[in-house]
């Protein structure tokens, strides 16, 4: 089996089923992850993007088949959902332990340009700030999988395409797996090794997107997959 | 260069419109920060001072007989007499010691409580019925059922005050625990956190706003059952120091335990004011304008 492959893959999912009540969400769902990769989960609102998320990180059961995913794994949420009562520093240095705990989080919160605004309180960050102390306190441990539930869906459009341009520049830096859930067709392209999309809760149509920065930005390839992706998730006469 | 201006406007502007500017602000604050310092020159204190004012002008004119509501000035010396005389220190004492010893044990009891309710569900079971009971039971209702329980001496005056301290604060606590926001918990745990950093950094601070709210009521529930509890059968303290006035007509030493009762309920409710403005810093709340 392919399975056997496999082994090192950062998600490996088989046959999955979700049901909530008499609702199929998942219905045996397959989808593998491989290591260093991003996949892209794209889909429109409600068709299990986020139960398939949960899943992998462990926060829900599924109902049927078999999930395997790194015990070392880290996740970044809609919201920012940062620690009201915590300054910064001690919001990404929650899950860690040791001596050098504060050290690392300076360091994490230094990579996503939040050096200085350690001692910051939640409640004074703008949202793309808050979001990028989020995607601090996930990296700070190096995990080896990465799942992040749309985590820039509720910024910006200017400070999404700084966003996209820091996952960019972390990933270069940490190796690690990466689903990204999202509905915005953009962003599936900007950032994604492989986008994936999701429909009457399977993986339909898989697309592996082979361009440089600035192809993703414009280029007939780039014009070609879009136009492919509107058509996966029915949108096609929009293009 | 005539794209850039505005266009000009067509007919008489019927829309009423807003225009700020930033050295009208200033001049207005600096002006509005002393008009405020004018209206409420003591903060909050700024009424009850008025109210003293104008209840010394009317007993000194004579509107208000003294054995009816003597006037500020008399309940003040009253007071320095009573210290002076070595009465009024001695009874503060012991009803400050009976107050502390009650608190202490009702907030023990009642955090205990509150932190095993609110954390598991076989505590919620245990205590959650119990005390939803007792917070309907009116304080002076059980107060002469404690007198045939546990006699007229301190222990009666002490668990009356234990009892009101304590069921405010569980009620408080659990309710805080259970309302710390589930998406917070489920976070901490996804970061790998354990148990004890998860009920550190999360439950307790998240707890914090409801434990504060809880010890605000302990406190004002203590000083009610003090008053209770000492008009019962004392021979000291400040309840019977007012029970004792009452017998003799002398309504300034009446007067004299109520400010201090009420003094005493002032502080409280400062001390709990302390504690959130140096232990809820970081929660954006409403300021009032």
């Amino acid at each position: 089996m392919t399975a056997a492959l496999r082994t090192q893959a950062g998600v490996l999912v088989e046959q999955v089923v979700r049901k909530f009540g008499d609702r199929v969400v998942l219905d045996h769902l397959d989808l593998a992850i491989d290591e260093d990769e991003l996949v892209v989960l794209l889909g429109p609102s409600g068709c299990g993007k986020s139960t398939l998320l949960r899943l992998l990180a462990g926060l829900d059961e599924p109902d049927g088949g078999r999930i395997e995913v790194s015990a070392d794994r880290a996740i970044v949420f809609q919201g920012d959902r940062l620690l009201p009562w915590q300054r910064v520093l001690r919001n990404v240095t929650l899950g860690l332990r040791g001596p050098d705990a504060d050290e690392r989080a300076r360091k994490a919160l230094a990579e996503v340009n939040l050096a200085g605004r350690e001692k910051a309180w939640p409640k004074q960050l703008s949202g793309g700030e808050a979001q990028r102390v989020a995607l601090a306190r996930a990296l700070v441990s190096e995990p080896e999988l990465v799942l992040l539930d749309e985590p820039f869906a509720a910024l910006d459009a200017i400070t999404r395409l700084r966003m996209h341009d820091l996952v960019r520049a972390l990933r270069r830096k940490h190796h690690a797996s990466m689903l990204l859930v999202t509905h915005d067709v953009d962003e599936a392209i900007a950032l994604a090794d492989r986008i994936v999309v999701m429909s009457n809760g399977r993986i339909g149509d898989a697309h592996t997107v082979n361009l440089s920065p600035a192809e993703r930005e414009a280029s007939v390839a780039r014009e070609e997959l879009r136009a492919a992706l509107l058509s996966d998730l029915g949108l096609a006469s929009q293009h | 260069m005539a794209l850039l201006a505005p266009p000009a406007p067509a007919s008489a502007p019927s829309h009423p419109r807003d225009v700020f500017l930033p050295g009208n602000s200033q001049r207005q604050s600096r002006l509005g920060a002393l008009r405020r310092r004018l209206r409420w020159p003591l903060g909050i204190y700024t009424t009850p001072v008025a109210i003293l004012f104008l209840w010394e002008i009317l007993a000194r004119a004579g509107v208000l007989k003294p054995t009816y509501a003597p006037a500020p000035s008399d309940i003040l010396t009253t007071t320095v007499e009573l210290w002076r005389d070595g009465i009024l220190g001695p009874d503060l004492a012991i009803s400050l010691q009976r107050a502390g010893i009650g608190l202490a044990i009702g907030l023990a009891i009642g955090i205990v409580t509150g932190v095993l309710g609110g954390f598991l569900r076989t505590g919620e079971y245990l205590f959650n019925g119990v005390a939803q009971i007792f917070n309907t039971i009116p304080l002076l209702a059980v107060l002469p059922l404690f007198v045939v329980w546990f006699g007229i001496d301190e222990l009666t005056k002490v668990l009356l005050i234990a009892f009101g301290a304590g069921v405010p604060m569980y009620l408080n606590l659990f309710a805080a625990i259970r309302g710390v926001d589930q998406r917070l918990i489920e976070m901490a745990r996804t970061t790998g956190a354990g148990p004890w950093r998860v009920v550190t950094r999360v439950l307790v601070p998240g707890a914090l706003p409801g434990f504060l709210v809880g010890l605000r009521f302990s406190l004002a529930y203590s000083i009610l059952g003090l008053v209770a509890a000492e008009t019962v059968n004392a021979d000291e303290g400040l309840g019977f120091l007012i029970t004792q006035a009452q017998t003799y007509l002398q309504t300034n030493k009446v007067f004299v335990g109520l400010v201090i009762y009420s003094i005493l309920g002032l502080l409280a409710d400062q001390l709990v004011r302390a504690l959130e403005r140096v232990l809820l810093r970081w929660r954006p709340s409403y300021e009032a304008v």
